[in-house]
């Protein structure tokens, strides 16, 4: 029986469920904007990881090690942009 | 009235109405042609509908071709109006608008189809695949692209060309400074383009990851394959941004917004920023495939094995991540402090390292290999000089400091020409004379094919070697004349000649095409170069199936062990083959997105709106239509496969 329950789904979907909540409490606490963009930055990243995992499957099939070299390139890419453009725009100008 | 005056030509010449003229009388002249020989239907149903890779190759080969034609005509105006001081053929907006135009062309229109056309109709040969992974998105990416060249094609003879330069910087693309739609064309055309390359991008790294042929592992590919995958990696984690970047220019030329001006809190120097966060990339997508190519080029015609598989092929995992670390070095001279251009510069100069050990590579491949000097290994060998010599220029211009001396000169334009021209152009040239008779079914004649090459290689270097020292003596680039006291005189004078002699070159190209296809022997077999990959393995010309049976692979040069050891490369019988169908859809919703383009580019909202829904309804019809393909019955192969060499070798 254990076998025919999803549980790493319901699991996940619970997990999913109380990452919105703690976003949502940025919206009726009344906290500093730093303190804010942290909250919604931290629980939209790992939100955005329980999807890839969880729900669409990124660690179950042969092309794992291929699909999270993708996604780890893709971050490191998408880092090095942001990061860069920072640098030269802001804090190097 | 006043609704049409927007189509009028804001800048016009004799020269763009006669352009108008030649433009319709061409356009008539296909469709009465067309008519003539009744080829409507042969149209549609051979070329316009077909899903096939090899098909959407050749036509991407056509429009490269054209587009290298077009370009290659603005290069020359811009050297016949510079061979002198003070000439007056382009006045200064004509010149704005003929660079500009050149620059597209030759990078978007040109480089990039050149590039895909050789992918397409290679790659899955190559892992002994049947088609691409997805092959009506492959129709929809080529005919989106197709459709963004003519957009921007037609700039010129309505509404006029943009004029701000390939990058198109803002706030000179801006609304304040570039009053004509111009600008509008670039961000139109670019975008739709962009989407049908994005789409490619995914399409072969599915392709390559999910349909090679047993025993293929990734170790195991041929080089020109391993390079497909990396630059459409670099293409699928490049070109969001570039979507993105056009994106938010259109907002600020149509809607309004202040992204990129100066005042009301737009940061104008953003669109340099995020235009070369996606252009340098750009230019790794356009070299990588250059390298897989003089790869499999060279060590056919050393009749040698590829010295140093691993590390070419770790060479350009690196360099396609390095390609994303190097950006700003195209703008040191913006205003950012020494430390982010120190960062930069030394980033630009590790990429030297990987790409010095291909170098190295291709040289230890040639050495004690049994070297045939046929016209594409031409080209690979004299990429070689050449490109080290655009290479070694590029770590000067790397050198921040130094930088602020060469930038925006013709030294620039010199480094550049030196490292795309042999990077790019040179390797499509190989790369069609070595794959044109599985292609075509025939050899391009050598003789010819020499000729061109050294009014190519002579051509190009007498054009783009003066620049260096123009460009050190001060001349601008993009300026459209010259002061006779300045002495540039003398030294553009000789590249114009040198231009001349390069469009020698590609004339001699054309005839070549000509000639080869009157004179050229059609009883070539199936392996005519005696090469090493398994696209030799398949018949000439190639079947719509590819392959009768799946190769089984498992070697690097599965095909050659095939040839020299007599390992069986086809095993089991024949099955049906499942292929599929062909469709109208990608053509139709491109000409839809045409549409939708030139209706942005003129701000018509409700052509606009009307196309929006338009495209939406085509992907709608494609989620809910119902098409599991066809198979093609044993019999059918059998019949085909007749009197092929394959089967008449393994009956052996």
């Amino acid at each position: 029986m254990s076998e025919l329950f999803p549980r790493k789904q319901v699991m996940g979907f619970v997990f999913s469920l109380v990452l919105t909540a703690a976003a949502l409490t940025v919206y009726f606490m009344d906290v500093s904007f730093a303190v804010g963009m942290t909250i919604l930055l931290a629980t939209a990243f790992i939100q955005a990881g329980v999807q890839l995992v969880g729900f669409m499957h990124a660690g179950e099939s042969e092309d794992k090690v291929a699909i999270y070299a993708n996604i780890y390139y893709g971050i490191a890419i998408a880092l090095v942009t942001i990061f860069g453009t920072l640098l030269i725009l802001v804090w190097d100008m | 009235m006043d609704y049409f005056d927007r189509f009028a030509i804001p800048h016009p010449s004799p020269a763009i109405y006669a352009s108008m003229v030649a433009i319709g009388l061409t356009v008539i002249a296909i469709l009465v042609g067309l008519t003539y020989f009744k080829k409507w239907g042969y149209l549609w149903r051979e070329w316009l509908t077909t899903v096939d890779h090899k098909r959407i190759g050749i036509m991407y080969l056509i429009a490269a071709l054209l587009m290298l034609f077009r370009g290659g005509v603005d290069a020359l105006m811009m050297r016949a109006q510079t061979a002198v001081p003070d000439n007056k053929l382009l006045d200064a907006q004509h010149y704005n608008e003929v660079f500009t135009t050149h620059g597209v062309v030759m990078i978007i229109f040109m480089a990039m189809p050149f590039i895909y056309a050789l992918m397409n109709f290679v790659v899955p040969l190559q892992i002994g695949a049947r088609d691409v992974a997805f092959p009506r998105l492959n129709a929809l990416s080529f005919w989106l692209f197709f459709m963004g060249a003519m957009l921007f094609n037609i700039s010129f003879v309505i509404g006029g060309s943009p004029d701000a330069g390939w990058t198109s910087y803002f706030p000179l693309a801006g609304n304040d400074f570039s009053q004509s739609v111009g600008t509008n064309y670039y961000l139109m055309s670019i975008q739709i383009a962009g989407i049908g390359t994005l789409i490619s991008g995914i399409n072969f790294i599915a392709t390559i990851f999910k349909m090679r042929a047993p025993g293929m592992k990734l170790m195991k590919m041929p080089m020109f394959t391993w390079t497909a995958l990396i630059t459409n990696a670099i293409v699928v984690f490049a070109f969001p941004v570039l979507t993105v970047t056009l994106l938010l220019g259109t907002m600020d030329r149509l809607f309004g917004t202040h992204i990129f001006s100066m005042t009301n809190g737009g940061m104008d120097m953003l669109w340099a920023n995020l235009f070369w966060v996606w252009g340098h990339p750009e230019v790794y997508i356009l070299i990588l495939p250059a390298f897989g190519i003089y790869s499999e080029i060279i060590s056919t015609f050393s009749q040698r094995n590829l010295y140093g598989y691993k590390s070419m092929v770790a060479s350009i995992v690196i360099i396609s991540f390095f390609s994303f670390l190097v950006w700003t070095h195209h703008f040191f001279t913006m205003g950012q402090g020494p430390l982010t251009n120190s960062i930069f510069s030394i980033t630009t100069m590790a990429i030297a390292i990987p790409t010095g050990i291909k170098i190295f590579n291709w040289l230890l491949t040639m050495r004690k290999g049994k070297i045939k000097f046929t016209v594409p290994m031409l080209y690979s060998v004299g990429f070689i000089p050449i490109f080290t010599i655009g290479g070694v220029t590029g770590v000067m211009l790397g050198m921040a400091s130094a930088d602020y001396q060469y930038h925006n000169t013709m030294f620039l334009v010199a480094h550049f020409h030196y490292t795309i021209i042999p990077g790019v152009v040179f390797a499509m040239l190989a790369g069609l004379t070595y794959w044109w008779p599985k292609m075509f079914g025939f050899m391009l004649n050598e003789r010819i094919g020499k000729w061109a090459f050294w009014f190519i290689a002579i051509g190009f270097n007498v054009t783009f070697f003066p620049m260096f020292f123009t460009g050190l003596d001060g001349q601008a680039r993009r300026m459209y004349t010259y002061s006779e006291a300045s002495g540039f005189g003398l030294l553009n004078m000789l590249s114009f000649v040198g231009a001349v002699g390069l469009a020698i070159g590609f004339a001699i190209i054309v005839y070549n095409v000509y000639y080869s296809t009157r004179h050229s022997s059609r009883n070539i077999g199936s392996d005519p170069w005696n090469a090493r990959t398994l696209e030799w393995a398949t018949q000439t010309p190639v079947q719509s199936y590819n392959f009768a049976r799946t190769p089984q692979v498992d070697s690097i040069e599965a095909f050659w062990d095939h040839k020299k050891k007599g390992k069986p490369l086809f095993k089991g019988k024949i099955e049906k083959i499942h292929m599929p169908n062909n469709s109208g859809v990608p053509f139709i919703m491109s000409c839809i997105f045409f549409v939708w383009g030139f209706s942005f580019v003129f701000s018509m909202w409700i052509p606009a709106i009307i196309t929006t829904i338009a495209i939406f309804a085509c992907m709608a019809h494609r989620s809910f239509e119902k098409d599991d393909g066809h198979y093609i019955s044993v019999k059918e192969i059998e019949a085909t496969e007749k009197d092929s060499e394959v089967l008449a070798n393994e009956s052996r």
